[in-house]
């Protein structure tokens, strides 16, 4: 993986302020009181054994839990520079969802063409100037290393491309719409490891452009891929730090149990 | 040797087992012929009876007081419209209802019991509907013993069968893509439009057809609103020559269909009309397979395109 990109020098810029974040699923309380920043234009990720939560924090930045009845948030997910409290009950879920894209841990194409799956995002927009679509498409493409090996066949379903593909595919949908923050949900899960690869790749190449928030499994590529990672177990942020000192010497006995395998 | 001999017993207890795998088979293949030889059976005797009855006149005559002159040609046009008339009515309601209870319903007890009762309606006997509809469409509303007053009611019988078709695609469309399509800030309808409905679209299309072909055979509640038994005349055509090309007239026209023309023909005492009958009821019998290998190929296609 190539280091030190040139935007490391650049001075920090929190791009959202989680504060005193409680997240409940009906009666049972997933997230406790969670304080953490994202910086902008960083690599977040989010470790720690299945069921700790990760998943479930992830999906309070775009509301997903909108979507199904008996979820409450309470706490604030502040975004800057605009300062706007993405969980207040006044705030749109569909707003938040077009500032804040997600790629979901089983890739999930349209069965539509790949170009109609890149340019959904823009669809949704009422985005209808073919010149524009086709731009952005291309863009997006690019952007997801996915450009010269589809660029021929726009019109195929996206079921025909394989699973690394697809994944990438998702990714540009999700980049299409110029978001300012990209949210994984574990993305190379059900991946082989030439595809996780690519994809890994494809999120150092990322941080350049977008905030980016990654759920993972797997430490090593938390280690890989991230600057910042917070390490969450039973709902609780235990430990929130640059990703080296957390993998090179933690703060709490907890997070240097679960790294070095001894526990999770 | 003694395993020599418990060879031979395992084998025997296997032997004797195996005589019940093929006692079941038989009584299995005999229950499934009980059903299958029947249809072949009637199948067979109508064809017999029939075919040699099916010519172009049949087709192209009206009913006729002489077996040999009549034809089905009212009876297969009333068929036509009313059907026409039927999808008409029951696949936007089917589908609207299917997509609400399906995608916008909240998960409450009133909907629990709008579904019970959605799955219930598509017991109720047929008569009932036809009586309903008496009273409603024929008399309430003024339809008279139209094509439209038929089209309405087998719309209605062949409601719950679309709403169920229609709820059973769209759950078979996995949750993911619903919610990658509400990450990119698509609203409920748009995942709908964009979505749910083209997808869900062929399982439908299925149900839609099966309900059809229901519908095309139905007699009893046909006859409550009133079709008529003997009719030498055909409804208005829905295509004129003249401006505005298309016509609305035929929905208020008086008609017969397919199973009320038979059971017209298998009253008469006359042997000839019998014979017309059965050609009638071929001709039906035929219609209602073609409904049911359109789904079956529909169905087909929708696998190899579409597999999640």
């Amino acid at each position: 993986m190539v280091a030190v990109p040139a935007h490391e020098s650049a001075p920090l810029v929190t791009k959202a302020q989680v504060k005193a974040l409680n997240f409940y699923y009906g009666d049972f309380q997933a997230l406790k009181s969670l304080d953490m920043p994202v910086y902008e234009k960083q690599v977040t990720a989010l470790i720690g054994p299945s069921g700790c939560g990760k998943s479930t924090f992830l999906r309070c930045f775009n509301r997903m839990h909108d979507l199904y009845p008996g979820n409450r948030y309470e706490g604030e997910i502040r975004l800057y520079p605009d300062n706007v409290n993405v969980l207040a009950p006044g705030v749109d879920p569909i707003e938040v969802r077009m500032r804040i894209s997600m790629v979901f841990q089983k890739p999930n194409p349209f069965p539509k063409s790949i170009y109609e799956n890149a340019a959904y995002g823009l669809r949704v927009r009422g985005e209808s100037r073919r010149v524009t679509l086709n731009e952005k498409v291309e863009e997006a493409l690019r952007n997801a290393a996915l450009w010269d090996e589809v660029k021929d066949r726009m019109d195929e379903p996206a079921f025909n491309l394989s699973g690394g593909q697809q994944q990438r595919l998702c990714i540009a949908r999700a980049l299409a719409t110029d978001p300012e923050i990209l949210l994984f949900d574990e993305p190379t899960s059900a991946l082989d490891p030439i595809a996780t690869a690519s994809i890994e790749e494809l999120i150092h190449d990322l941080k350049n452009k977008v905030t980016i928030l990654i759920v993972t499994h797997n430490m090593q590529q938390a280690a890989r891929v991230s600057d910042y990672t917070a390490y969450m177990y039973l709902g609780e942020l235990i430990e929130y730090g640059v990703t080296d000192e957390i993998f090179i010497k933690p703060k709490k006995k907890q997070t240097e149990d679960y790294i070095t395998g001894r526990f999770g | 040797m003694a395993y020599a001999k418990n060879l031979e017993e395992i084998r025997a207890l296997v032997a004797s087992h195996k005589r019940w795998d093929l006692v079941f088979a038989c009584v299995g293949v005999l229950a499934l012929m009980i059903g299958v030889l029947t249809f072949v059976a009637l199948f067979a005797d109508m064809a017999i009876k029939g075919v040699p009855r099916l010519d172009w006149d049949f087709f192209t005559n009206f009913p006729s007081r002489r077996a040999g002159q009549a034809g089905i040609l009212t009876a297969w046009v009333g068929s036509c419209l009313v059907m026409l008339t039927t999808a008409f009515f029951a696949v936007p309601l089917g589908v609207a209802a299917g997509l609400y209870l399906e995608e916008y319903a909240p998960k409450n007890w009133v909907t629990d019991i709008i579904e019970i009762n959605v799955t219930n309606l598509a017991g109720v006997p047929s008569i009932v509907y036809g009586l309903l509809a008496l009273g409603l469409f024929v008399y309430q509303f003024g339809f008279g013993q139209s094509i439209l007053s038929a089209g309405l009611t087998l719309a209605l019988l062949i409601l719950p069968v679309v709403i169920v078709a229609t709820r059973e695609a769209i759950r078979s469309i996995p949750q993911g893509i619903r919610e990658g399509a509400y990450a990119l800030g698509a609203t409920q309808w748009q995942v709908c439009k964009d979505h749910i409905v083209p997808y869900s679209s062929a399982g439908i299309l299925t149900g839609v057809i099966i309900g059809m072909a229901r519908a095309i055979g139905e007699t009893a509640p046909i006859i409550t609103i009133g079709a008529l038994t003997f009719i030498a005349f055909l409804p208005p055509s829905p295509v004129k020559a003249a401006p505005p090309f298309v016509s609305f007239e035929w929905l208020t026209s008086p008609f017969t269909v397919m199973p009320i023309q038979m059971f017209n023909w298998t009253s008469r005492p006359e042997a000839a009309f019998l014979v017309n009958a059965a050609a009638a009821g071929f001709v039906l019998v035929l219609m209602t397979l073609a409904m049911n290998g359109l789904a079956i190929y529909i169905r087909y296609r929708l696998r190899k395109t579409i597999k999640w």
